[in-house]
C-alpha cells in the first residue's frame, strides 16, 4: 500500500505504540483487499463487550488500555450484551458483569463514547454523501452507505477499534465508486404495510444473494418508504446476504434512477417481489409446538417512533401469564419514551424493556433459553430471526401487531 | 492430485483435516463457541466441529460480532488452522488477521469433487494454493 508521511510516522511509532499496532494491522487487512491506500475516516462506531470479545479480547484491550491507546476521531460503541439493572433477573453472570463494567472502563479511558446503541444512524449521528467511515454493527453500514450515500466497510470491533486509533481506514469495497454501482435489481410490486414485511423483502433478496459485493436496486415501488422501514430492509439484507449496500430508485442518494443506479451497466438479474412471496415467507416458519412464550422487539434496537407504536399495541394489555416480551432500544430512545408514557404503557402491559442492548448478543442466553424452556422464539425483526441460530431457539417472523397478539393471547398462528 | 488457486490470500502455509461445506458460515449464526460444533439447527454440518480443521465454505454470513469471535476462539483453543471462502465479507477477514488465522477467498477450480471432509490438505497463502495431500480413509 502506498503510506503518507504521516501513516509512515505511525508505523514508526510517533503516534505510540497502539497506534502502531493498529496500523500495522490495517495494512494486512488492505493488502488482503488489494487496497492501494488510507481514507482518512471522520467517524468510528464499534462493537465490543464480553459476549462477543470473550476473555481473549478482554485481555487484549487491557494491553490497549496500559498501551495508552487513544481515540483520535470520534468513536462511539453498538448495543451491548448486558443492561446492568436486569442481568440478575435474566440469570446472567456477575462475574461477567464485571468484565462488562471493566471493557466500558476501558473503552471511555481510549475515549470511546459508550452509546451502546445499534442506532446510531438515527439517534447520534448521521454521515453526509461521499463522508468515509469505519462503522460495524452491518446495519449501520448498510443504512450508512444505502440511505446517506456515506462510504463505509463491515469493520468489526478490531477493525473499528484500530481505525479510531489511527484516523483512518484501508480504501477498497464500499469506499471506492466501483463496488457502489447496483449489480441486480429488484421491482418492488408487494404493498409492504409493516416492518416485518420490509424485513421479508431482505430475506428474500439476501437469502439468495449472500455476497458482499452483490448492490440490490429496488424501483418500481409506490410510496416513499419511512426510515424504519429502510431499516429493517438494510438490516434483513445485511444479514441474510451479507450485503453492505442497496440503492431504492426516487429515494437513496446515489439512485436517482434505475440507469443511474446501476452505473449505466445491465442489471445481472431483474427480479419482483409482490404481495404472494411476503405472505410465503410467514408461512414458511415451523411452530413446532406452537410455544408463544417469547416474543422479542429487537435487531436493530427500537425507535423513537417503533416505541410509540409497541405502546400504542400494548396499551391496556397484559402479556400472557408465564410469557416474556423483550424490547431493547437505547438510552436516549429510552429516556424520551418515558417522558411521553410510551415506556410505562409497556411496562404496565408486562413487556421488559431492556436498555443499550440487543436480544441476540444477551450474555448467556442459551442457558436462559434452557432455563425457561424456549422453545420458539417470534419477532417482528427478520434480522435476529435469522441471527439468534446457534442458540437453537426456534425461530418465527410475525407482523408487528401479530406480534404484540401473541404476546399478550399466548396463541401462535 | 489437484491444486485449488485461491484469489486472495492471509497467514502462514498450513495442513490439517478438510471440512466441506456448500453452505455459508457465520460464527455468531452458526457456531457454539464454547464448543467449536456447528449448532445452526438444519446447518449442512450442524454436529461437526470446527477445532483444528481447515474450515472450506461458499459464503460468509453476516454478522460485525464475528471480528472478536475468532479471537476468542484461538484464546480457548478451538480456532480451525484456516477459513477458505468462496466468497467472503471484509469482517471474516479482519477477525481471521487480527487472530492470525489463514484466509484465503475465491477458488478455481471450486472444491465441490475436489475435496471432500475428512481429506488431509495443505493450505498455502503465499502460493495461494490449496492441495489436497492424503484421501480420507
Amino acid at each position: 500500500m502506498e503510506l503518507t508521511a504521516g501513516e509512515r510516522a505511525i508505523l514508526a511509532g510517533e503516534r505510540g505504540e497502539a497506534a502502531r499496532r493498529a496500523l500495522r494491522y490495517q495494512i494486512e487487512v488492505g493488502r488482503f483487499w488489494g487496497a492501494q491506500r488510507f481514507v482518512p475516516v471522520t467517524n468510528v462506531h464499534m462493537m465490543g463487550d464480553i459476549e462477543v470479545m470473550g476473555d481473549g479480547g478482554l485481555e487484549w484491550l487491557r494491553e490497549e488500555a496500559r498501551l495508552g491507546a487513544r481515540c483520535v476521531v470520534a468513536t462511539t460503541t453498538n448495543a451491548r450484551c448486558m443492561d446492568f439493572a436486569h442481568c440478575e433477573r435474566l440469570g446472567q453472570d456477575a462475574a461477567e458483569a464485571v468484565k462488562e463494567r471493566e471493557i466500558i472502563a476501558c473503552l471511555r479511558r481510549m475515549d470511546v463514547v459508550t452509546a451502546d446503541t445499534c442506532i446510531n444512524y438515527q439517534t447520534v449521528y448521521q454521515p453526509h454523501l461521499g463522508e468515509h467511515v469505519a462503522w460495524g454493527d452491518t446495519g449501520t453500514v448498510i443504512y450508512a452507505n444505502s440511505v446517506f450515500g456515506a462510504r463505509s466497510n463491515f469493520e468489526s470491533g478490531p477493525a473499528a477499534l484500530a481505525a479510531a486509533l489511527t484516523g483512518r481506514t484501508p480504501e477498497y469495497g464500499f469506499h471506492l465508486d466501483a463496488h457502489r454501482r447496483g449489480t441486480f435489481s429488484v421491482r418492488l410490486d408487494a404493498t409492504l404495510c409493516d416492518l416485518a414485511d420490509w424485513g421479508a423483502v431482505g430475506k428474500l433478496v439476501g437469502e439468495t444473494h449472500q455476497d458482499y459485493f452483490a448492490v440490490p436496486v429496488f424501483h418500481g415501488y409506490r410510496r416513499a418508504p419511512a426510515a424504519d422501514e429502510l431499516k429493517h430492509l438494510g438490516a434483513a439484507l445485511a444479514s441474510y446476504g451479507s450485503m453492505g449496500m442497496f440503492h431504492f430508485v426516487g429515494v437513496t442518494p446515489e439512485a436517482p434512477s434505475l440507469e443511474a443506479a446501476l452505473g449505466g451497466r445491465q442489471a445481472a438479474e431483474s427480479l419482483a417481489i409482490g404481495d404472494a412471496d411476503i405472505e410465503r415467507v410467514y408461512r414458511g416458519y415451523a411452530l413446532g409446538d406452537g410455544d408463544a412464550r417469547l416474543v422479542v422487539f429487537s435487531g436493530p434496537q427500537q425507535s423513537l417512533l417503533e416505541m410509540k407504536r409497541l405502546a400504542d399495541l400494548f396499551r391496556g394489555r397484559r402479556v400472557k401469564a408465564g410469557a416474556s416480551c423483550f424490547v431493547t432500544t437505547n438510552s436516549g430512545v429510552l429516556a424520551q419514551a418515558r417522558e411521553l408514557g410510551y415506556a410505562q404503557a409497556l411496562e404496565d402491559a408486562g413487556v421488559t424493556i431492556l436498555q443499550g442492548v440487543c436480544f441476540y448478543i444477551l450474555q448467556n442466553l442459551t442457558p436462559m433459553r434452557q432455563a425457561n424452556g424456549w422453545r420458539n422464539m417470534v419477532s417482528n425483526s427478520a434480522k435476529i430471526v435469522n441471527i439468534i441460530g446457534a442458540h437453537r431457539f426456534n425461530t418465527i417472523l410475525r407482523r408487528t401487531a401479530e406480534c404484540a397478539e401473541i404476546a399478550c393471547s399466548g396463541v401462535l398462528k | 492430485m489437484k491444486v485449488i488457486r485461491v484469489r486472495r490470500a492471509f497467514g502462514a502455509a498450513v495442513e490439517g483435516e478438510a471440512l466441506v461445506s456448500e453452505e455459508g458460515f457465520s460464527p455468531r449464526y452458526d457456531l457454539d463457541r464454547w464448543s467449536g460444533l456447528i449448532t445452526k439447527p438444519g446447518h449442512q454440518l450442524e454436529g461437526a466441529s470446527i477445532v483444528d480443521k481447515i474450515c472450506f465454505f461458499a459464503t460468509a454470513k453476516g454478522g460485525i460480532a464475528a471480528g472478536w469471535a475468532f479471537y476468542d476462539l484461538k484464546s480457548k483453543r478451538l480456532a480451525p488452522r484456516a477459513f477458505v471462502f468462496g466468497v467472503t465479507n471484509p469482517v471474516m477477514v479482519q477477525g481471521a488477521i487480527f487472530a492470525g488465522i489463514p484466509i484465503t477467498e475465491g477458488w478455481e477450480p471450486a472444491p465441490h469433487g475436489v475435496v471432500q471432509s475428512g481429506d488431509w490438505v495443505r493450505v498455502d497463502p503465499g502460493q495461494r494454493t490449496i492441495e489436497v495431500l492424503r484421501r480420507k480413509v
